[in-house]
C-alpha cells in the first residue's frame, strides 16, 4: 500500500528528514505559489522544476522512480482536465494543467516522504490546522491498513464460497461495503474504549517536541529562493 | 486494608433490553489473580468493562476503595489497565514509543518522563529495540506485549486481560505467560484457556448466562465444567 511504503520513506535519516516541518511546509507552499503564477515558456520551466525536486528526493535518499511513479497518481484526473481544455482549443492551458498539477504532486510527496507523520502532524498543529481534522487523519493513516485487510478477507471468503463478478456483483458488493462500514464503526468504538482506558481526557497529548533551528531557517531560506531564482533566470532566457 | 475489587450485585442490559450481567458479586484482594472462565456471551468480558467505567451499569462497584463515579474515573483508570481482546484497537498511535507513552501523557507526566515510563514498559516486555517501529508492522505477539506496555507505563495496581492469548502461536503464548507470571500486579484474566488460568491464577469464577455459577480453585472449576479440551463436565455443573 502506498501509505505503508511513504511511512518507510519518512523514517529517513537525511538531512532534509531532519528538518523542522515548519520549514518544509513554508517551502512547500513558496514553491507551490511560484509554479501557479508562473505563465511564461513553461515546458522550460517544468524541467528545471522537476530536476529541483529529482535532486531533493535524492539528496533525501528517497527512491526517485517510485516517487515520480507515486506523483504520477493525480495524472487520470488532471489528463481530464487538460484534454477538455485542448478540445475547447486552448493546448497552452491544457499542459499548464497537466504539468502544474504533476510537479505540485511531487513536491507534496517530497514532504510528506522526508517527514514521519507524527512530525507532520505536529507541524500541522503548530501552524494553525484545526486539531479535530488531524485526529481524523491519523486515525485514517493507522487504520487504512486494517480495514483493507478486511476488505481483502472479505474478498476472499466471497471467493471461496464460488463468487464471481457477474450477475449480482453490485449488489454483492454493496453487501460488502455495508459490512464493511459496520465493521469499521465497530473497530472505532472499541477503539475508542480502549481510548478512555488509558485515560484518555478527550485531546492529544504528543512525545514530539519541535524545535525550529538555525539550520531550518537556512534550509527556508534555500528552498524558497531556489524555484523563484530559477522562474526569474528562466523568464529573462524567454 | 480494603480489597483491590469489591463487586456487589451487578446487573447491565444491553440498549435492545437483552440482559447481559443479572447480579454479579465479585472481589480481589490484593496481589491475587483470578481466572473468569464461562461460554461466549456469558457476560465476562461486558462484566470487566464495568470495572473501570467504561459499562455502566446498576449495583456497586469499588477500587481500591473508590467507588465507580465520574469523579473517580480518572484515578480508577490509573489503577486498573485493561489490555482488550484484539491488539489492534488498543494500539492506534503512529510508532510503539509514542503509543506506549499514550498514558503516561494523559495521566499528565511531563514528556521526557512519559517517554522514560514508556521505554521502561517496553523493556519490560522485551519491545525495547522496536520503538520506532510502526503497530501494523509488529506480529501478533509482539502487539501484544506492546498493547501491555501501554499499560504498564501507567504503573497500574491491577491488569485487567481479555484473552490474551487469542491470536497469538503456542510459542507466543508460552512467552506471554512467563511475561504475565513475571509482572507483579494483580490480575484478572478472561480467558478460555484452562492452561493459562492454572499457570497464573490461584481462583476461577465462572459465568453463565450473566451471573457467577461458581468460583473456587482453577482445577475444581476446570474439572467441573468440563472447561478443558480434553475433559467432559461433571454431573453437579450439568
Amino acid at each position: 500500500m502506498h501509505h505503508v511504503v511513504l511511512e518507510r520513506w519518512s523514517r529517513g535519516a537525511s538531512p532534509l528528514h531532519r528538518r523542522d516541518p515548519r520549514s518544509k511546509f513554508a517551502a512547500l507552499l513558496v514553491f507551490l505559489v511560484v509554479l501557479a503564477t508562473a505563465h511564461r515558456a513553461l515546458p522550460l520551466l517544468a524541467a528545471a522544476f522537476l530536476l529541483l525536486l529529482a535532486a531533493t528526493l535524492l539528496w533525501a535518499r528517497v527512491p526517485l522512480a517510485g516517487a515520480l511513479r507515486r506523483a504520477a497518481l493525480v495524472l487520470p484526473f488532471t489528463l481530464l482536465a487538460g484534454a477538455v481544455c485542448w478540445l475547447g482549443g486552448d493546448p497552452a492551458r491544457a499542459l499548464s494543467v497537466v504539468l502544474k498539477s504533476y510537479l505540485s504532486a511531487l513536491a507534496v510527496l517530497t514532504v510528506v516522504s522526508t517527514t514521519p507523520l507524527p512530525l507532520l502532524l505536529r507541524g500541522l498543529e503548530l501552524v494553525g490546522a484545526p486539531r479535530f481534522l488531524l485526529m481524523v487523519a491519523q486515525f485514517l493513516y493507522r487504520y487504512l491498513f486494517v480495514i483493507s485487510e478486511e476488505a481483502q478477507h472479505m474478498r476472499s471468503a466471497a471467493a471461496s464460497r464460488g463468487f464471481a463478478r457477474r450477475s449480482g456483483g453490485f449488489r454483492a458488493a454493496a453487501g460488502a461495503l455495508a459490512v464493511l462500514f459496520a465493521r469499521s464503526y465497530a473497530r472505532a468504538a472499541e477503539i475508542h474504549r480502549a481510548m478512555l482506558a488509558r485515560a484518555f481526557p478527550g485531546r492529544f497529548h504528543t512525545l514530539g517536541a519541535l524545535r525550529f533551528r538555525a539550520a531550518d531557517a537556512a534550509f527556508l531560506a534555500l528552498a524558497a529562493l531556489a524555484p523563484a531564482l530559477i522562474r526569474a533566470a528562466i523568464e529573462r532566457l524567454a | 486494608m480494603p480489597r483491590l475489587i469489591e463487586v456487589r450485585n451487578l446487573r447491565f442490559h444491553y440498549e435492545d433490553g437483552t440482559p447481559a450481567l443479572r447480579g454479579v458479586d465479585f472481589h480481589l484482594e490484593a496481589g491475587e489473580s483470578v481466572a473468569l472462565l464461562g461460554a461466549n456471551g456469558s457476560g465476562k468480558t461486558t462484566f470487566v468493562m464495568h470495572l473501570n467505567g467504561l459499562l455502566s451499569g446498576e449495583g456497586s462497584v469499588e477500587v481500591c476503595g473508590l467507588p465507580l463515579q465520574k469523579a473517580n474515573l480518572p484515578a480508577i483508570r490509573r489503577k486498573i489497565g485493561m489490555v482488550f481482546q484484539d491488539s489492534e484497537s488498543q494500539l492506534f498511535m503512529p510508532t510503539v514509543l509514542e503509543d506506549v507513552a499514550f498514558g503516561p501523557l494523559n495521566l499528565g507526566m511531563t514528556r521526557q518522563d512519559a517517554a522514560s515510563a514508556a521505554r521502561a514498559a517496553l523493556e519490560t516486555v522485551s519491545m525495547a529495540a522496536a520503538i520506532h517501529r510502526a503497530p501494523y508492522h509488529l506480529s501478533a505477539g509482539e502487539k501484544k506485549r506492546v498493547a501491555i506496555a501501554g499499560i504498564l507505563a501507567m504503573n497500574p495496581e491491577i491488569l485487567v486481560l481479555d484473552e490474551p492469548t487469542t491470536f497469538l502461536d503456542p510459542p507466543g503464548q508460552r512467552a506471554l505467560a512467563e511475561l504475565l507470571a513475571r509482572l507483579p500486579q494483580a490480575k484478572v484474566l478472561v480467558t478460555h484457556d484452562a492452561a493459562l488460568a492454572r499457570s497464573l491464577c490461584t481462583r476461577a469464577v465462572f459465568f453463565q448466562d450473566g451471573l457467577i455459577a461458581a468460583e473456587g480453585p482453577v482445577e475444581e472449576i476446570v474439572n467441573r465444567f468440563g472447561w478443558d479440551f480434553a475433559s467432559e463436565p461433571s454431573q453437579s455443573a450439568r
